[in-house]
């Protein structure tokens, strides 16, 4: 090995805290990078495969029954390569063993038995005999929450009539990736399953012989979706179409659409902040490294080193602590990588395993991070590659200490020499200082941001369960019912209060802007389900007009006053002015809402509910299960107790997790900043502070000189982490909105005292390492050394 | 004719710090001959220093010309100028200069890694008598014998010039006289031009010729008809 090479290798050993602290916040950079971009890659390039294979439509369209002569029109709709008809309809199921009534959403398979689009991939069994009429398949993940085999039978409540079951395999399929029941914030397999049945069974179960009320389609490479969507609407609309929709609405894909752009924004935010303050601290530590081997660089030179070769020992340094930064990172982006994985395996349900990293961003997190280290050497390294010879042999001049107007003022002010040090010390390098402050109040701000996350969370479930959703079950029919059927429902067992709701499909525009979602109607005064508005206060739908969720509102571009027109979907398709008479507060989705006998008077009909809210004596749960099992109407129920518990409780769980990384990481941060800033200053002044010790000044006063700079940076970084968390808290909730659910904007002052506490303490304690340095400082050495 | 290693000739080299220029040599002319040693006497700021950093390739000169044998230095870029320090020039600095992380062996490896024909480390180290300390790190060394690991780093290369400032500068007596030694073998034994800066005038004896500067110039030069042993000087 060449000399050279082994200065290098004792350099990083003798440096190792300080290429420690670099290191690990460079692993950070890398574990998250991998991780996030890791996911991000493997979520999209597997659901890209399995949609592939699988034949995922691109076009979906409900409507209330359609003739089956239409699918011929719809086929010839230019750009269409295929169209499958289907029969999907939501019905109540009875799993032995489950006392709670469980939901299923049964689809029609054709009659040959083999699907053209949406694929269901076998995981167990074979797939129903399309003769039969008795057997079914599910999807994997219901079978196994509720220990359902092949060869095992249940029960479903087919269009009033209980049928018995027989189930003869399991599958996934690319449209149930995402698995969730309608009305449920989480899957949950347990109580919402998918059940795939003979085409010839499911239609004379439901009077759906001839027809169908579901179509899915696969478009052309060259089809332009949005007038295939328009075209199938006009096809459907005569027999009640509810709306056509391409991906980007399909709940399972809309889903993964969200958590590819989490992942994706999540590569592009937190990783450049890591690598930038690894840049930082990279450039102190060298830069002080070849202010100390000055000398060293003029012998290197002297004795015929060029000067690219001392470029690059330096460069070779910084490289040693990426590198060594990359491996942390790498193992323990591995590792968070399975852990995301493991998160992923129980909401997402792929068939294979694609939670493999790929090497792609194991290369990428590893080259920005010795990219970002040589940047931040570079400009040291340079100068040490440029400095003349013989300059380097000669001691470096101080540095200029300038009377300024900040001296005046300390004059003035009178303060001691210890607080003029420190002060002249920060303006003197006002760079390092910037930079420093700049790190530390990162830091602050991950945790700021942090904590947005857990205080905006308890606003959500507050607004949502104890204001909006406060029923503890809520029933769905199918279809409609008269409103008078509430009188049946108030008198099932254990019901105390039972209030109807009206979901109806329709599409909201406003000039060219136009949203699909159906409208929410109900009576004035409900006391279960209430619309809270944006202050925090119940508000009821006016007799003439519809309020919008503040999302709804923004998309369509109104304002309260202004008049949209909507598409009443799924009957005569009548278009109407509404004037938008409020904007409301929801995070769950898109909310629109009207008064059930306004818009049953656009409908032109006696009120109909689609749900039934209700209070329920949680004593007479079993009974009131047993009853619903054999109700009719029925095609589903959701527990709304269950949901809320298993809803805060996954949520409380990853947001615990999530804090405690990001307290890991910003603790990081500043034993970083803090430390090296601490180390270089110890130094950098080893000489004066000895200086001072033996004029007489005491351990303390001489560790005030050198935590003071620190601490005083400090606390200087607060505010500005304070604002930088509020940006970066602002952006995420920005990032995190979809049509899906909106994160609100929290910033309680105790996240922000939470997040000084925490950076303040750690850079106390970073200093005070460095301290028990200065306590061992040998006087005499010191001053014996040449600088 | 005695064959010239370096040539000068009206060498000047002024600082410019801004407010002041500092003339630290104003026009040198001079010839060092091959196997000679020569001792450069003057006191501080007279300009020994900024010559023989630029007879070395470490500096420009603001004017003149200066030779090293046919190669013309002063038309160096500093490509030019490493190549020539890796080629031909070896140096022993007043404070060692020595690399504290690395080994004796290693710091003279330092040189013979970079070197064209360079002895083996241990040989340069064995001319210093330094054998049994090769593996010392330089905080374990005394100053002589850092200042010894100094001269077999420079004399390791086998370079044509050995160039010295103030190599005793920061030696007591005894020890400084261990280094002179060494540096009178290696230019009788290897024929090594060597040019010594001090500003002690009692080591003027053991040179071939002495080199007085004053004020960024050449005051005199005396030849010594005979050189003393080092062992018979002392300060």
């Amino acid at each position: 090995m060449r000399a050279l090479d082994k200065k290098l290798l004792r350099d990083f050993r003798r440096l190792w805290a300080q290429a420690l602290a670099i290191a690990l916040v460079l692993a950070c950079g890398v574990a998250i990078l991998l991780t996030t971009y890791g996911m991000y890659g493997a979520l999209e390039d597997t659901r890209t495969a399995y949609y592939e294979r699988n034949r995922f439509a691109d076009v979906f369209g409900d409507a209330n029954r359609v003739p089956r002569g239409v699918l011929q029109d719809i086929t010839a709709i230019d750009g269409v390569r295929t169209a499958e008809a289907r029969v999907v309809k939501h019905v109540i199921l009875d799993v032995p063993g489950r006392i709670e009534t469980v939901t299923g959403r049964i689809l029609s398979l054709p009659e040959n038995g083999v699907a053209q689009l949406n694929l269901p991939l076998m995981r167990q069994g074979r797939l129903p005999d399309p003769t039969r009429a008795d057997e079914v398949v599910v999807n994997a993940p219901f079978a196994k929450a509720n220990n359902l085999q092949p060869g095992d039978q249940f029960f479903a409540n087919l269009n009033g009539q209980k049928r018995e079951l027989t189930l003869t395999g399991t599958a996934l399929s690319p449209e149930f990736i995402y698995t969730i029941g309608p009305g449920a914030l989480l899957p949950d397999n347990k109580t919402f399953g998918i059940l795939w049945m003979p085409e010839r069974a499911v239609s004379a179960a439901f009077d759906m012989e001839g027809a169908f009320n579901n179509v899915t389609l696969k478009l052309d490479p060259s089809a332009i979706e949005a007038e295939v969507i328009d075209r199938l609407d006009d096809l459907l609309d005569p027999y009640g179409g509810l709306g056509a929709y391409g991906r980007d609405i399909q709940v399972s894909n809309s889903f993964i659409d969200a958590e590819i752009a989490e992942q994706r924004n999540g590569s592009m935010i937190l990783p450049p902040i890591f690598y930038g303050i690894s840049a930082f601290l990279v450039s102190m530590v060298i830069g002080r490294i070849i202010a100390l081997e000055r000398s060293e660089i003029g012998l290197l030179k002297a004795v015929g080193y060029s000067d690219v070769e001392i470029c690059i020992h330096y460069l070779m340094l910084a490289c040693l602590i990426a590198v060594l930064g990359t491996l942390l990172g790498w193992g323990v982006g591995t590792w968070l990588s399975r852990a995301v994985a493991r998160i992923y395996a129980r909401f997402f349900d792929f068939p294979y395993l694609v939670y493999r990293v790929s090497y792609d961003a194991y290369a990428i997190s590893g080259i920005l991070a010795v990219l970002s280290a040589a940047l931040g050497a570079a400009k040291s390294a340079l100068s040490a590659a440029r400095i003349a010879p013989a300059v380097a042999m000669a001691p470096p001049a101080p540095p200029r200490f300038k009377r300024t107007l900040l001296d005046r003022v300390m004059t003035v002010l009178r303060l001691s020499q210890p607080v003029m040090m420190i002060l002249r010390s920060i303006v003197r390098w006002p760079v390092r200082s910037a930079l420093t402050t700049l790190g530390l109040s990162l830091a602050a701000a991950v945790l700021v941001a942090s904590s947005f996350f857990s205080d905006a969370l308890d606003v959500l479930m507050q607004t949502t369960f104890d204001q909006a959703n406060r029923q503890d079950a809520t029933l769905m029919f199918s279809p409609d019912v008269r409103e008078t059927a509430l009188t049946a429902v108030a008198n099932l067992p254990g019901v105390l209060k039972a209030e109807g709701q009206q979901f109806h499909a329709a599409v909201l525009r406003h000039g060219h802007l136009e949203k699909d979602t159906p409208i929410e109607a109900r009576r004035p005064g409900t006391d279960l389900s209430r619309i809270v508005n944006g202050r925090g206060r119940i508000v009821d739908a006016p007799a003439d007009g519809i309020l919008l969720s503040e999302r709804l509102a923004t998309h369509l571009e109104v304002q309260p006053g202004d008049v949209i027109q909507i598409e009443l979907k799924g009957g005569r398709n009548e278009t109407h002015d509404v004037i938008v008479s409020g904007i409301v507060t929801q995070y769950f989705g898109l909310g629109a809402y009207m008064d059930l006998e306004s818009l049953n008077r656009l409908l032109r009909q006696a009120p109909q509910i689609t749900t039934a809210n209700l209070l329920v004596d949680t004593n007479q749960l079993p009974d009131l299960h047993r009853v619903l099992k054999d109700t009719p109407e029925l095609s589903g129920l959701v527990m709304l107790n269950e949901m809320r518990r298993s809803f805060q409780d996954t949520i409380r769980q990853n947001i615990t997790i999530m804090t405690s990384i990001y307290v890991v990481i910003a603790v990081l941060i500043t034993f970083g900043v803090a430390y090296n800033g601490a180390r270089i200053q110890l130094s950098e002044r080893a000489r004066e502070l000895a200086s001072l010790r033996i004029l007489g000044f005491t351990r303390a006063e001489v560790s005030f000189i050198l935590m003071g700079e620190t601490m005083l940076l400090a606390v200087l970084a607060q505010p500005l982490g304070w604002l930088l968390g509020a940006g970066i808290a602002s952006a995420l909730s920005k990032g995190s909105t979809s049509d899906l659910y909106a994160i609100p904007l929290v910033l309680e002052p105790s996240g922000f005292a939470r997040a000084s506490l925490i950076v303040l303490g750690a850079a106390l304690l970073s200093s005070l390492i460095v301290r028990r340095r200065l306590d061992r400082l040998d006087l005499i050495q010191v001053m014996k050394t040449r600088e | 004719m005695p064959d010239i290693v370096f040539r000068t000739e009206g060498v000047t080299k002024v600082y410019d710090t801004g407010e002041l220029k500092v003339h630290a040599l104003a026009g040198v002319d001079l010839e060092l001959f091959a196997g000679e040693l020569a001792v450069l006497l003057g006191p501080s700021g007279s300009g020994k220093s900024t010559l023989l950093n630029i007879l070395g390739g470490l500096d420009h000169a603001t004017d003149g010309r200066v030779w090293f044998r046919d190669l013309e230095l002063t038309k160096l870029g500093d490509r030019g100028l490493t190549q020539y320090r890796r080629d031909h020039v070896g140096f022993v600095f007043q404070f060692y200069n020595l690399v504290p992380s690395l080994t004796a062996r290693e710091n003279v490896q330092l040189v013979t890694d970079v070197a064209v024909n360079p002895m083996r480390p241990e040989e340069a180290l064995e001319q210093v008598g330094l054998t049994a300390r090769m593996d010392h790190f330089p905080a374990e060394l005394s100053g002589g014998e850092q200042q010894r690991v100094a001269i077999a780093r420079a004399i390791a290369k086998r370079p044509e010039v050995l160039l010295c400032d103030e190599p005793t500068g920061a030696l007591d007596s005894k020890t400084g006289v261990q280094v002179l030694e060494a540096l009178k073998d290696i230019n009788e034994r290897l024929g090594t031009t060597t040019a010594v800066i001090t500003h002690n005038a009692s080591i003027r004896k053991m040179a071939h010729r002495v080199i007085y500067f004053q004020d960024g110039r050449i005051a005199r030069v005396d030849v010594n008809e005979h050189q003393i042993s080092p062992s018979e000087i002392s300060w």
